[in-house]
């Protein structure tokens, strides 16, 4: 299989999307202009980006904490989600949402989520909504290291299993969960637990687009034909702290510092394209530069956004309800 | 109309909801039962037999036995519900709940809110509560008052058949998640119920007794007995108002306020345990909003402090019965001034 | 002991399976005429006066207010001051030694059925099997087969009786079509040819009366009589706060004093009532059929009315029968029916003569149908 050049240059906007968001709210958290805590996802670019370059709006995933870039990969508005994570009104959820809420549910985008291994049951649903109304949709379960340890992910797995769901469950392991190492916490290894459930499964390179593009074809080809769930475990690295304010003692020296400068997904994605004369390095900076002023731009509306207010306060916690 | 028992109320609105909407499945552990199993298919139709027969009308696409992992299943339905399928998920007693809170209070009753108002979740947990069964402490909680708390979640608890039904049909068709409480010693027991569809709308009380001297609020099963005491006291000259709220959230609190002040004297039963249950939130409407009009102290009669005991010795005396309601009706009488 | 006459827990329609005395209008010792209102009893569907079947002496008061008892129970006897009071008290211990308590309390009897006619979804109560010509018994706006308590038993007494859940209401499709009458006409034609009916004795209330005056005009043939009690269809006042309240108000507080309008004395109105009209209208589709059928029926708040050439050419025997009281539709629309159809007016009566004054009904029924 192979990417065109019109998706190539859609990936590579992407990923720049998300890169220029996450370092722009690593700016502006450290300026003290974002309330509460944020997640970011630079780094990891290739693997939102990768798999759901094989997803359409009849296609759901759920997220984690870490869920911009996730959203930024499945369409959702930068603008909009930029003024949801300032807690603007006219952010994706209101300004309800925030950060750890972040969601779409028309571009199929079940939310990032604050409970650690909240999203894998999810998946199950939303897969059997595709499996039930026949939609051809698949549904995407991204978890962290951290959740991969948990009970319903793994009860996740055994359900999508029996009841051959169409879901793809993708592990991204930055390896730590929050400060603790997944070498450390993690018994077994991710592939062994999915081949476990029975489920096909196979370690990824997630500082390589195009590992983690193909990894997620097979496993995204499967589902969508009726072969049930697949995992995939895809590992990378995060360059900020589990959040923002993090000092991140944990980590070893130097640690980030040898990932950015020899396996930056960007730079990979960027030499490889180059190389293949797929495309040239011209056009790549012309959609850097085009991403960053986007970003910018976007920052600028949420900076300038109004809040909501005392009237957005009872709104949206139901349909229909007499308080 | 015919008589039907509380079971065949529930399995009906299913029935009848899965036959009006392709949308609406139904999923929990046995719900069919044997499932890959070398005998009887359909072989349980549920632990209590509610769901039989469902399985062979609709198929197991659309009736769908779970294994045992509740947070999946219940998340499952919350997903699937967002995304397009009204699921009917069975959490088969709501002590369970344990297991599998997050995917309702994290998940499914926030979605609307954390999604800022652009999300639906129409789904239904439905559950098995209450004491009287045998089945000791963790087969025999009420827990309503958990979920009642929670924003976003409707909480139904029919009290009889005819209720259940019309409850059922309503929490299938909302668009928000309900969790609907089904007393476990009830299937057995039969009203009128009618053939048709039917819906019963939420946040609206039912008055099952009109009555001068005292209201007495009651949940679930207690309205029954409720109900009971209220006839029984009647021929001692004492008038009971008896008033179903139907839903803890919405709930009704026009109704309760409104017979509440009519009759100045107010008993509340409730078999959850005392602390933060529907009693001292019912109570404490009350108390907030006609004082002036209370001619005594309120009354409240709960369950205990103490988990649901095993011995049929000791479960007898821990549900609030028809005794105490009246003892409670007789004592608040002596007390008015 | 065969002087001896008993007074004994009327049945009241299907549903009903105990009655509480809740007044005794006379004292044991009394004269009581056949047909005097002796006492008041209540259902769990209605609150109506007792008319006494036998005459004579009342020597004993067997239930005393207040209590509830089975359907036949004993309630009080009759016997002329020739019979010593012995005797009575034999006689009273006999019957209480000798009733069937559990199954009186089982009730039983005929149940409605429920038939596709025509593809839509039709119930019906039939009672009696006597030969001739059969009844059918037409309800208003909002009512159902059930409706017929007081006066379908009494009816059935050697011929075929069926009452009828018209479409929208009871346990019929909800499918009224454009809410117009003809609707219900035709869905009265469908269910004779169904039951091979070929003519009938129509008895129609309100918006019934309507149908069955439209039968006896359009289809003469199909008709033996009609009886039309209270009838739609006459002149173009309605009470329209009835018929918006009977189908907006979904609260028991709020929709009794709308069905109080129905009758002369409000007493009559049980709780259960209220709540059998709240439950009926909690079905699908039935308040969308009674909007129609308003809709259809009351365009702008009045009846259409039928064309006089109508009623002057009815060739069928028709009588009607109004309560002075009615608040839903003025006696006075009574006075554009032509000479040849009997008018009854009943005092003291409002717009459900045949469950306030049955038994003058049922008579007046029974009296055209020889």
């Amino acid at each position: 299989m192979q990417l065109s050049r019109d998706q190539l240059r859609a990936a590579y906007q992407r990923m720049c999307l998300i890169r220029n968001f996450e370092d722009s709210l690593h700016e502006e958290f450290s300026a003290g202009n974002i309330p509460g805590f944020v997640h970011l996802y630079a780094g990891e670019e290739a693997s939102g980006v990768g798999v759901c370059m094989h997803l359409d709006d009849r296609d759901a995933i759920a997220s984690t904490h870490r869920g911009h870039g996730h959203c930024i990969a499945k369409g959702c508005d930068p603008r909009a989600m930029m003024l949801e994570i300032f807690g603007k009104k006219d952010g994706l959820c209101g300004g309800k949402g925030g950060s750890m809420h972040i969601a779409d549910l028309s571009k199929g985008m079940m939310g990032a989520n604050g409970i650690v291994g909240g999203g894998p049951p999810l998946v199950c649903g939303a897969a059997l909504t595709a499996k039930t109304l026949k939609t051809g949709g698949v549904a995407i379960a991204f978890v962290g290291d951290g959740a991969s340890n948990q009970g319903t992910t793994f009860e996740s797995y055994n359900l999508a299993k029996v009841w051959n769901l169409p879901a793809v469950f993708v592990v991204e392991d930055n390896r730590y969960a929050e400060s603790t190492a997944s070498a450390w916490s993690v018994g077994g290894n991710q592939v062994d637990r999915a081949k476990g459930f029975g489920m096909p499964a196979q370690e990824v390179d997630g500082h390589d687009f195009f590992a983690v593009w193909e990894a997620a074809r097979q496993a995204i080809e499967r589902a969508r034909a009726g072969e049930g769930p697949s995992l995939l475990h895809v590992k990378l690295n995060r360059y900020y702290g589990h959040f923002e304010g993090d000092a991140i003692t944990y980590k070893g020296e130097g640690e980030i510092e040898q990932v950015k400068t020899e396996k930056d997904a960007l730079m990979l994605f960027k030499q490889r394209v180059t190389e293949t004369k797929l495309l040239d390095s011209e056009e790549l900076t012309v959609i850097e530069e085009e991403a960053k002023a986007a970003i910018a731009d976007c920052l600028a509306s949420a900076k300038a956004g109004a809040l909501p207010t005392e009237a957005d306060l009872m709104t949206d916690v139901y349909v229909d309800y007499k308080f | 109309m015919p008589m039907k028992s509380f079971r065949q109320a529930i399995n009906e609105a299913l029935r009848q909801e899965m036959e009006r909407d392709q949308r609406v499945v139904i999923m929990g552990e046995d719900i069919a039962g044997g499932l890959g199993a070398p005998g009887e298919d359909d072989a349980w139709g549920g632990p209590l037999g509610v769901t039989k027969g469902l399985m062979p009308q609709f198929g197991r696409n659309r009736v769908l036995d779970t294994p045992i992992t509740e947070s999946a299943f219940i998340g499952c339905a919350a997903g699937a519900a967002a995304t397009g399928l009204r699921p009917v998920a069975e959490l088969m007693f709501v002590d369970f709940m344990g297991v599998c809170f997050d995917q309702i209070f994290n998940q499914a009753a926030k979605f609307r809110y954390m999604f800022g108002g652009r999300a639906v979740t129409p789904m239904v947990v439905r559950t098995m509560y209450g004491a009287g069964f045998r089945a000791a402490s963790q087969h025999s909680q009420c827990l309503y008052p958990v979920f009642t708390h929670i924003p976003g979640l409707k909480v139904a608890i029919p009290s009889n058949a005819y209720e259940a039904k019309g409850l059922l049909a309503q929490s299938i068709r909302d668009d928000d998640p309900v969790i609907f409480f089904e007393h476990k010693v009830m299937y057995d027991d039969e009203v009128d119920v009618p053939d048709e569809p039917y819906t019963i709308p939420f946040g609206e009380a039912n008055v099952t007794r009109e009555g001068d001297d005292v209201t007495i609020i009651a949940f679930g099963r207690m309205v029954n007995f409720a109900n009971q005491a209220a006839d029984s006291l009647a021929a001692s000259g004492i008038s009971c108002t008896v008033v179903d709220p139907r839903t803890t959230s919405p709930l009704d609190k026009e109704t309760i306020l409104e017979t509440a002040s009519e009759t100045g004297r107010v008993v509340v039963i409730d078999e959850a345990h005392p602390r933060c249950n529907m009693a001292t939130d019912v109570s404490a409407l009350i108390c907030e909003n006609c004082f002036g009009d209370l001619k005594a102290p309120i009354k409240q009669v709960t369950g205990p402090h103490a988990p649901v005991p095993f011995s049929p010795a000791l479960e007898d005396l821990y549900v609030p019965g028809v005794p105490k309601i009246e003892a409670a009706v007789r004592e608040i009488m002596g007390k008015g001034h | 002991m065969s002087d001896i006459r008993p007074i004994v827990m009327p049945k009241w329609g299907l549903a009903m399976i105990e009655g509480t005395v809740v007044e005794w209008q006379v004292e044991e010792g009394a004269e009581v005429a056949a047909g005097q209102d002796i006492m008041e009893i209540e259902t769990s569907k209605i609150t109506n006066v007792f008319e006494s079947p036998v005459e004579g002496p009342l020597r004993k008061i067997v239930v005393a207010a207040g209590e509830t008892v089975p359907v036949g129970a004993l309630l009080a006897v009759c016997a002329p001051a020739s019979v010593g009071d012995d005797e009575v008290e034999a006689y009273v211990k006999d019957f209480l030694d000798n009733f069937d308590w559990d199954a009186a309390a089982g009730g039983g009897g005929p149940a409605p059925e429920t038939i596709e006619v025509g593809s839509k979804r039709m119930r019906f109560l039939k009672q009696g099997d006597g030969g001739g010509t059969p009844v059918i018994l037409i309800h208003g706006f909002g009512g159902d087969c059930l409706g017929w308590l007081f006066n379908q038993e009494a009816l059935a007494e050697g011929r075929t009786t069926y009452a009828l859940d018209l479409p929208g209401h009871g346990g019929s499709d909800k499918d009224v079509g454009a809410g117009k009458l003809g609707v219900m006409v035709q869905a009265v034609l469908a269910f004779m040819d169904d039951r091979g009916i070929a003519k009938a004795h129509l008895v129609g209330h309100s918006m019934g009366g309507a149908i069955a005056l439209a039968l006896a005009a359009e289809h003469a043939e199909r008709v033996a009589s009609a009886t039309l009690l209270a009838p739609a269809g006459l002149g173009r006042e309605i009470n329209m706060t009835f018929i918006n309240g009977f189908i907006e108000q979904k609260r028991s507080r709020k929709l009794r004093p709308i069905l109080e309008l129905l009758v002369a004395d409000p007493g009559t109105i049980t709780n259960d009532m209220v709540e059998e009209v709240i439950k009926f209208k909690r079905l699908d589709g039935a308040v969308e059929a009674l909007t129609k059928l308003r809709d259809g029926l009351f365009p702008g708040g009045e009846q259409e009315g039928f064309p006089a050439d109508l009623l002057a050419g009815l060739s069928v025997p028709v009588q009607a029968i109004w309560g002075e009281e009615d608040q839903i539709l003025p006696a006075a629309h009574a006075a554009v029916l032509p000479d040849s159809v009997k008018v009854s007016k009943l005092p003291a009566t409002g717009h459900l003569p045949h469950m306030e004054r049955a038994s003058e009904v049922n008579a007046a029924i029974l009296a055209f149908l020889a």
